[in-house]
């Protein structure tokens, strides 16, 4: 049971209250506010309470998202229900962001009314919440085709030659219908690597969580097929082809996909409703099909001055084609470096030491497969002891890779029945991120 | 932002609402509308308009209507007159042919909040119980709820109940889980819905068709019911075994609770649904909502606390990304350090030495006591761990350190000769106060085998005018006093000093009272003194090291899903690692042990174990006072809290008249 939700502003501006339940007091927002902002560390828990309200609450899109609550109330629900709310408001608003909360606040009452009664949950999907939002979306940015600027993003598989502008996803669904439609569908397979190598060069760990999203501007939309690799497998025991089998662990669905032709041609079917929906998420331990994404041979040393020299060689063991973007590397360094002078290899990186948070940051923009960059940092470290080189690492990766999938998923085809009338588009992205890459030293 | 023009806005938007061209044109009147509702999220009072926007709802705009119900639920308790004006609007939409509008109008009507108009809206609340459309009966049915709650005191028509209890069997799932919710609500006096076994086998049948809220709340009514007999339960818990391996957290989550309620009475099949539930419960830890991870670890927690070894092959999933939240790396640690066995613990230990020296000084002191806590069983490399972490010289890192070792000490007396070697020179680093102190306990006990000992002291000693804290110097007088009943000839000169100063100088009479009870103390002779002084060195309760035994699931069954295990728990894994270890140590003691303890020791105390300086004058002079003969030990008491403390003391005076001469017996043990 939920009494309040509250969206916040980093800053603790009110943007939404709705008070479910009746009863609270009016300072229940800046009560939380000062417990929020009162807690040390890079983010406070997630659950605090005052008295007998407990305030449970996520961060998105840099906004507090707060429900209260009473203390029986379970974790799991009013958490779900938070990213789920933001989930929604993101679909309905475009994206999410203080300013587009703002702007759409009588359309975020809306949902609210319609999601929650008297604190209980009533719906949150988006087919029957269509039927009753009436306010349309106002978005700062008019929807352009010629926003062409982040083209990297996108592996246009269905389409070959054409490319869909990184905006095309960001915009309301609702807007569809007024705009005259553009029925687009995309099909998104993002998945998320944990990885730990260890000091000889070993994979200590290595994770994959992977989801398949669909985001469907239709108006209406009938049943989609989604064809998936047909050798891909579940579990050790289950293994299909000859060839380079696509192996997860543990596999579930959205409970609106239909999976009678799964097993036998590995193709899912569902009726996509309108906005963002997650169909299925599977998860990989241990056991990469393909190479590591990067390897990293450092050498660190002290010279005779007392400074530290870390040299440092990272390679990047894509398929030659394709590329990693937005690589940026994290090494810990000792306490008390000053100063940092680098020599990089080529002109699109660069470095920094930021003192605060005791580090060298040292940032790729593109990284194409295959190739090897090098840095040479030099730290001058007025009190280096020999002890001191045990500060330094272990190096944490950030990247994205666009294109490509760490388990080899792909998806064959993608397919509309009945046929469409008019123009509409389908578009498949791949793309995995760095959720955590480390490289101990 | 009009935060201070308040009042200029207000008037701004009256003139707006009641200018006869902007009503006239549909849209300029939504705008201003818009206005109202955006100058109030913003938290300006804007309820003088309250009659202006009573007018703006009568129309036909949807969008409209929506917004005014907005602020006339925010603003109707202020104005119960002007509501009234409302009222007829409401009831004129719950005869609209569009069902939206209709359960649009009801649930502002039972949003209103007034009493006085309940009369008004029973009528069309009975008519809306039996509406066509389901979302009006959705609404219809929660209204009923909020009516109750508006006169607690006044009883619901049993007819109204009888028919909520017909509408579980309504064709709509929502509307299914909303009269479960109504009637909780409305029975609450009662204890709630009578779940009997027809309503619960149908709400089973219809689970499916509900979406995860209401499978998650139904799942949660259920608790309450008990199986007839062992078939219909294991019946059950077929039909829920799907449910349990629900990729949604909230789902598995709820079943699991429900599992553990009913099978309460049959360990193996909680212990296996325990173990089925492990592996949503580590999906869920992976998941993309950092939020939903920390609630997933939390809960992960608590099932180790019955099945130590479930999640031990999977122990990587416990490794922190570096992006990650300081406080979900603490749970994460506090979950590794329970997973450890023989074939991981290089591999975790690995991975926490890479933690500890994290930018984050809290992860870093976390990372260390958590290599403290694996060092009770596996001390040698963690010894060789935390020595070589004291050579990179840092005040945080250090303090953790030598922190650790005094408990790490107080557990395994068998690693202090590594602890003592590495202690060399970190006094130079040390800097807080919880650091230094647990520097001078390791050298007050184990003073006789650091070389370096009194001259550590010594330095201390002459810096004790400036010093601020009065643990440390509690601390340093204690520290000296041991450490001269095992080198007198060293330490004589000093000790005189410090105490010269802290009966003569100090001005704070808890140190005050201390030294000079040394200073008798040593009057005694130096037998005496030894009683009283060199105590256990070791924690007494812990033999042969054994892993932690495991607990009874019904333990921690009932704060399963709630939110109990994510606001406590980082407490229960900190507390020992403040102050001094004889303090703490015995603090999680059921209370039913406490009058054996009292009786046995003949010291009682009343603080818990966060000021060492006071306890231990206080109990030192217990023992003077008391010129019993058997020999005594200092502080090995549990903490108990005033009242039971009053209690056992009231009780034990009682005792004590009774039985003087067989106290003499308990003491001798």
């Amino acid at each position: 049971m939920i009494s309040q939700v509250f969206i916040l502003s980093s800053k603790g501006d009110h943007l939404i209250y709705k008070d479910f339940r009746g009863g609270a007091g009016n300072d229940i927002v800046s009560i939380f506010y000062e417990k929020v902002t009162a807690l040390t560390g890079d983010q406070p828990p997630v659950v605090m309470n005052h008295k007998d309200i407990y305030f449970v609450h996520i961060r998105q899109g840099g906004l507090y998202w707060v429900a209260t609550t009473t203390a029986g109330s379970s974790p799991f629900t009013i958490t779900e229900f938070l990213n789920r709310l933001a989930a929604l408001v993101k679909d309905y608003c475009g994206s999410l962001s203080e300013k587009s909360v703002q702007m759409n606040f009588a359309l975020i009452y809306e949902l609210l009314d319609e999601i929650v009664d008297y604190g209980y949950i009533q719906t949150t999907s988006s087919d029957v919440l269509k039927n009753f939002i009436q306010t349309e979306a106002v978005t700062s940015r008019p929807f352009s085709l010629f926003d062409l600027s982040n083209v990297g993003l996108f592996g246009a598989e269905t389409q070959q030659s054409k490319v869909a502008p990184s905006s095309a996803a960001t915009r309301p669904i609702q807007s569809s219908r007024e705009q005259g439609g553009k029925s687009e569908i995309f099909v998104d397979v993002i998945e998320r690597m944990t990885v730990v190598i260890g000091s000889n060069g070993l994979l200590m760990k290595a994770d994959v969580e992977g989801e398949i999203r669909v985001k469907c501007y239709m108006p209406s939309c009938s049943e989609m097929r989604i064809g998936l690799n047909e050798e891909f497998s579940i579990g050790k025991s289950q293994l299909r082809g000859y060839g380079a089998a696509v192996r997860v662990d543990e596999c579930s669905f959205h409970q609106a996909v239909r999976l009678d032709e799964f097993d036998s041609h590995r193709i899912l079917r569902l009726c996509p409703s309108q906005g963002e929906q997650t169909v299925m998420q599977y998860q990989l331990s241990d056991d990469l099909p393909s190479a590591l994404p990067f390897r990293l041979f450092p050498t660190i040393e002290r010279d005779n001055g007392g400074r530290l020299l870390m040299y440092m060689k990272l390679r990047c063991d894509l398929p030659p084609k394709s590329a990693a973007i937005n690589v940026c590397a994290t090494i810990p360094v000792p306490k008390g470096s000053v100063s940092l002078s680098q020599e990089l290899s080529s002109p699109d990186q660069s470095a920094e030491l930021k003192p605060q948070s005791r580090a060298v940051v040292w940032k790729i923009a593109r990284f194409a497969g295959g190739t090897q960059l090098s840095a040479l940092f030099k730290l001058e470290v007025p009190s280096l002891s020999s002890a001191s080189m045990l500060e330094v690492g272990p190096v944490g990766l950030s990247f994205e890779l666009p294109k490509i999938t760490a388990t080899g998923l792909q998806i064959r085809f993608l397919r509309l029945s009945p046929i469409q009338p008019g123009p509409s588009q389908r578009w498949v992205r791949y793309v995995t991120h760095s959720d955590s890459y480390t490289i101990r030293i | 932002m009009p935060y201070l023009g308040g009042e200029e806005t207000v008037r701004e938007l009256r003139r707006a609402l009641s200018n006869p061209n902007v009503q006239s044109d549909p849209l300029r009147y939504r705008n201003t509308i818009l206005k109202v509702i955006r100058t109030m999220s913003q938290g300006v009072d804007v309820s003088g308009l309250f009659s202006e926007m009573v007018k703006a709802c009568a129309t036909v705009d949807v969008v409209q209507k929506k917004l005014v119900y907005v602020f006339l639920c925010s603003y109707a308790t202020l104005n119960p007159e002007l509501s009234l004006l409302v009222i007829n609007t409401l009831r004129k939409d719950c005869q609209d042919p569009n069902p939206m509008v209709r359960s649009l109008a009801l649930r502002n009507m039972t949003n209103l909040r007034l009493p006085s108009l309940v009369e008004y809206v029973e009528q069309p609340l009975t008519a809306g119980l039996r509406d066509r459309a389901a979302c009006v009966r959705r609404v219809a049915v929660l209204g009923w709820a909020k009516l109750h709650n508006l006169h607690p005191s006044s009883e619901i028509d049993a007819a109204v109940v009888n028919e909520l209890y017909s509408l579980l069997r309504d064709p709509d799932p929502v509307v299914m889980v909303n009269c479960l919710r109504a009637l909780e609500e409305i029975l609450k006096e009662e204890g709630g819905i009578a779940i009997n076994k027809p309503i619960t086998h149908h709400l089973l049948n219809r689970l499916k068709e509900c979406d995860i809220w209401g499978q998650s709340e139904v799942l949660r009514v259920l608790q309450r019911y008990r199986p007839q007999s062992e078939d219909e339960l294991f019946d059950i818990l077929s039909l829920l075994d799907s449910f349990l391996v629900s990729p949604h957290p909230p789902v598995m989550a709820a079943t699991l609770s429900l599992f553990l309620s009913i099978s309460s009475n049959l360990p193996v099949i909680s212990l296996a649904a325990l173990e089925r539930v492990s592996g949503p419960l580590l999906a869920a830890c992976g998941s993309g909502s950092r939020e939903m991870r920390f609630a997933a670890v939390c809960h992960i927690q608590l099932l180790l606390r019955s099945v130590p070894g479930l999640l031990g092959p999977h122990y990587k999933r416990f490794f922190c990304g570096y992006a990650e939240p300081a406080y979900i790396k603490e749970r994460k640690m506090q979950v590794l350090v329970e997973l450890v066995n023989d074939e991981n613990v290089a591999m975790i230990l690995d991975e926490l030495k890479g933690y500890c020296t994290d930018v984050n000084t809290d992860t870093a002191q976390a990372a260390i006591s958590a290599i403290g806590r694996i060092g009770r069983s596996y001390s040698d490399r963690c010894l060789q761990i935390l020595t070589g972490l004291l050579g990179l010289k840092q005040d945080h890192i250090t303090s953790a350190v030598v922190q650790t070792m005094r408990d790490l000490v107080w557990v395994c007396p068998q690693c202090s000769d590594t602890v003592c070697l590495a202690l060399d020179g970190c006094e130079e680093t040390l800097q807080d106060i919880q650091g230094r102190q647990a520097l001078l306990w390791l050298l007050g006990v184990y003073g006789e085998r650091i070389s370096t000992a009194p001259y550590t002291l010594e330095v201390l000693i002459d810096r004790v005018r400036s010093e601020a804290s009065l643990g440390i110097k509690m601390e340093l007088l204690t520290a000296t006093m041991r450490l001269f009943l095992c080198r007198p000839a060293e330490t004589q000169d000093m000790l005189g000093r410090l105490l010269h100063y802290c009966i003569e100088e100090e001005t704070d009479m808890c140190v005050r009272d201390q030294a000079l009870l040394y200073y008798r103390l040593l009057h005694c002779g130096i037998e005496k003194t030894r009683e009283v002084l060199q105590g256990r060195r070791s924690d007494p309760s812990l033999g042969v090291l054994i892993g932690r035994p495991a607990k009874p699931v019904s333990q921690w069954a009932r704060c399963f899903n709630t939110l109990e295990p994510l606001s406590q728990g980082a407490v229960e894994a900190e507390s020992d690692s403040r102050g001094s270890p004889e303090h703490v140590t015995y603090n999680s003691k059921p209370n039913a042990d406490l009058s054996d303890t009292l009786s046995c020791s003949h010291i009682e105390e009343v603080h818990s174990g966060s000021d060492s300086a006071m306890r231990c004058s206080d109990s030192s002079t217990n023992v003077l006072a008391s010129s019993i003969a058997a020999p005594l030990s200092l502080s090995l008491s549990p903490a108990v809290s005033p009242e039971d403390f009053e209690h056992l003391w009231l009780q034990r005076q009682a005792l004590h008249t009774e039985r003087g001469n067989e106290m003499e017996g308990y003491i001798e043990n």
